[in-house]
């Protein structure tokens, strides 16, 4: 029961942060239509940019997310001058095809320029007990961080201009035109802003887990999963799809040994995108 | 059979017959290594065109067959003790059932949709065959050595195989040309430019997408077989490799999606690139990102491929790029 309980706390709170990670795909999905192969590179350039400023500037990891964050936006809205903008009404193959480009030159730079060595952020931070259930302080506060980016979203979309101006161009591109919204630097910036929140979601793993530079991939397929459960497009509905993932990352390892767990994901992954294409929590 | 008429398909045969003919000539290891990657690749990527450039479904993950067909195959000569040619047979057909029931429910999918199902068909697929205990597991399985004195010893094993892929992809390119020339191709390809209007025009669109899937993973199942038979080992890794999976539309892009003749030049370019940045000095460490760079060249300036680019430059070839 401890034991249940601990590792549905952990599970919980990395759930967050897989949600961060996710809600930036979802947030591109929804106003672009575009699947952003170039997602786990860039949760690559979130924990490397971390890791670096730790190492050399001995900067603490959490203020070092401002600066991640801009980085991760800077990137974005480069990905998306030089990729994404000519094939963005062409067939999906285009798409998906040059996000994936862009994945693999992120990838070769840093394979020729840091190999493909192990890197920790060794600061640690202790833990909290209350009764039975011990939680890792990093954990806490990674969920804490994705929880405020969240809010953050959350209220940037829904009380700004540009925000407003994001969900207008998602809801029908041609009348947001037509309204005089810039559609071209609103799709720039929702790409900007979708690698802003998976290079602070990288930012956020690398303080929890160790990680190489293809570590980015298997968090760019779990925010798959996790979109699809929570609705492709719908950035918050992310959030909760990642919840569900973090608890069952939590759950499963109690019945099944844990190298089981891709298997269920993958296997309800496929499952829903058949049976409702739009996510559980997704419009009809 | 009017596609037998036409000089495309007996120029393509007669270069591929020419290619394997000159490799069993020169009795050339290294030559004969080279080939079987290549080849691989043509089949791969033709059977993958079948699917992807006629009837337009995009299939992220379909090395997933190459996979599942690789390791049934492989299962039943190691374990089992069959013998290649039924086992890659066995592995192809089972590939092709797999893709048929698969199918009913995926292709459904329109767009990217079917592409994400796909990845999560491959990533699945890798992660149950990794805890699946008769295959082996996380470890995969290995063949043992005597296995080979059977075919006559490693070496003759070498060149059955290298025969037997050859052999295949010619098989591949023959199928993929008549798909395009039949009846059922010109079916594919209305459901390519406008699935609803098809269906108007009497096109059973659920049939013969299933058909197009299952035909586009029989060959790659039993390339699958052949290719791990040769290699003597399976690992999940290895068989389901997702960038693999990419690579096969890579190479269809490059030479031209739709065309008979584009996925057979892609695959050779794109592993000529390959195999030329890895030994090159200069660009060893950064192949990776090189290939990253024309691959978004092309799709960003041209996006019908090279076949693509010639036939609308110089229409006259048209007749024989098909």
């Amino acid at each position: 029961m401890q034991e249940l309980i601990n590792s549905l706390t952990d599970g919980f709170l990395l759930g967050f942060v897989y949600g961060l990670a996710a809600m930036g795909l979802s947030l591109i999905w929804g106003v672009m239509s575009v699947i952003n192969l170039a997602h786990g590179p860039v949760i690559t350039v979130g924990m490397l940019t971390t890791y670096l400023l730790f190492v050399h500037f001995g900067l603490n990891p959490y203020l070092a997310m401002i600066i991640v964050a801009a980085v991760g936006l800077a990137l974005g809205l480069l990905i998306y001058i030089i990729a994404v903008h000519r094939v963005i009404s062409a067939p999906h193959l285009s798409s998906l095809l040059a996000t994936f480009a862009v994945n693999m030159i992120i990838l070769g730079i840093f394979n020729a320029i840091f190999g493909g060595d192990q890197n920790n952020i060794s600061y640690s931070l202790g833990s909290l007990s209350i009764g039975f259930v011990n939680i890792t302080y990093s954990r806490l506060l990674a969920a804490l961080g994705a929880v405020l980016f969240t809010a953050f979203l959350y209220l940037f979309l829904y009380f700004t201009r540009p925000g407003k101006a994001i969900r207008a161009v998602a809801n029908n591109r041609e009348a947001a035109e037509l309204m005089g919204i810039p559609s071209v630097q609103v799709l720039a910036l929702t790409f900007g802003l979708g690698s802003l929140l998976a290079a602070v979601a990288g930012s956020l793993i690398s303080t929890i887990f160790p990680f190489t530079i293809f570590s980015g991939g298997p968090y760019e397929l779990k925010s798959f999963v996790i979109c699809v459960l929570g609705g492709l497009g719908n950035p918050l509905g992310a959030l909760l799809g990642g919840l569900i993932l973090g608890l069952m990352e939590g759950l499963i390892p109690m019945w099944m040994p844990t190298s089981w767990v891709p298997v269920v994901e993958f296997g309800l992954f496929v499952f829903v995108l058949v049976v409702k294409p739009t996510g559980l929590l997704g419009a009809k | 059979m009017r596609a037998l008429k036409q000089a495309g398909i007996w120029i393509y045969v007669g270069a591929l017959l020419v290619w394997g003919l000159a490799v069993l000539f020169m009795q050339d290891p290294t030559l004969r290594e080279t080939s079987f990657t290549l080849l691989m690749y043509v089949g791969l990527a033709s059977s993958l065109n079948i699917l992807l450039g006629y009837t337009g479904y995009v299939s992220f993950g379909h090395i997933v067959f190459f996979g599942l067909g690789g390791y049934l195959g492989f299962y039943l000569i190691s374990v089992q003790g069959w013998s290649l040619y039924s086992a890659a047979l066995v592995g192809g057909l089972f590939c092709a059932l797999c893709a048929a029931l698969l199918g009913m429910a995926v292709l459904r999918l329109r767009g990217a949709y079917f592409a994400l199902a796909t990845i999560g068909v491959n990533e699945a697929a890798r992660a149950f065959i990794s805890n699946f205990k008769p295959f082996g597991g996380a470890t995969g399985l290995s063949l043992e050595y005597s296995i080979y004195d059977l075919y006559g010893g490693s070496m003759k094993a070498l060149w059955l195989a290298f025969i037997l892929v050859w052999l295949i992809v010619i098989a591949v390119v023959v199928t993929s040309y008549l798909v395009k020339q039949s009846r059922f191709g010109l079916g594919l390809m209305a459901i390519r430019e406008d699935e609803e209007a098809a269906m108007v025009m009497g096109v059973k669109a659920p049939r013969s997408k299933t058909w197009a899937f299952a035909l586009s993973a029989l060959f790659p199942g039993i390339i699958g077989t052949i290719y791990f038979f040769k290699n003597g080992n399976v690992e999940p890794d290895d068989a389901f490799r997702l960038h693999m999976s990419i690579e096969m539309l890579v190479m269809i892009m490059l030479g031209g999606q739709g065309t008979v003749l584009g996925p057979i030049l892609g695959s050779v370019a794109y592993e000529r690139l390959r195999g030329f940045l890895l030994v090159s000095p200069l660009f060893k460490n950064l192949h990776l990102a090189i290939s990253g760079v024309a691959l978004l060249l092309i799709i960003l300036f041209v996006p019908a491929g090279a076949v693509g680019w010639i036939r609308r430059r110089l229409p006259r070839l048209r007749g024989v790029l098909e």
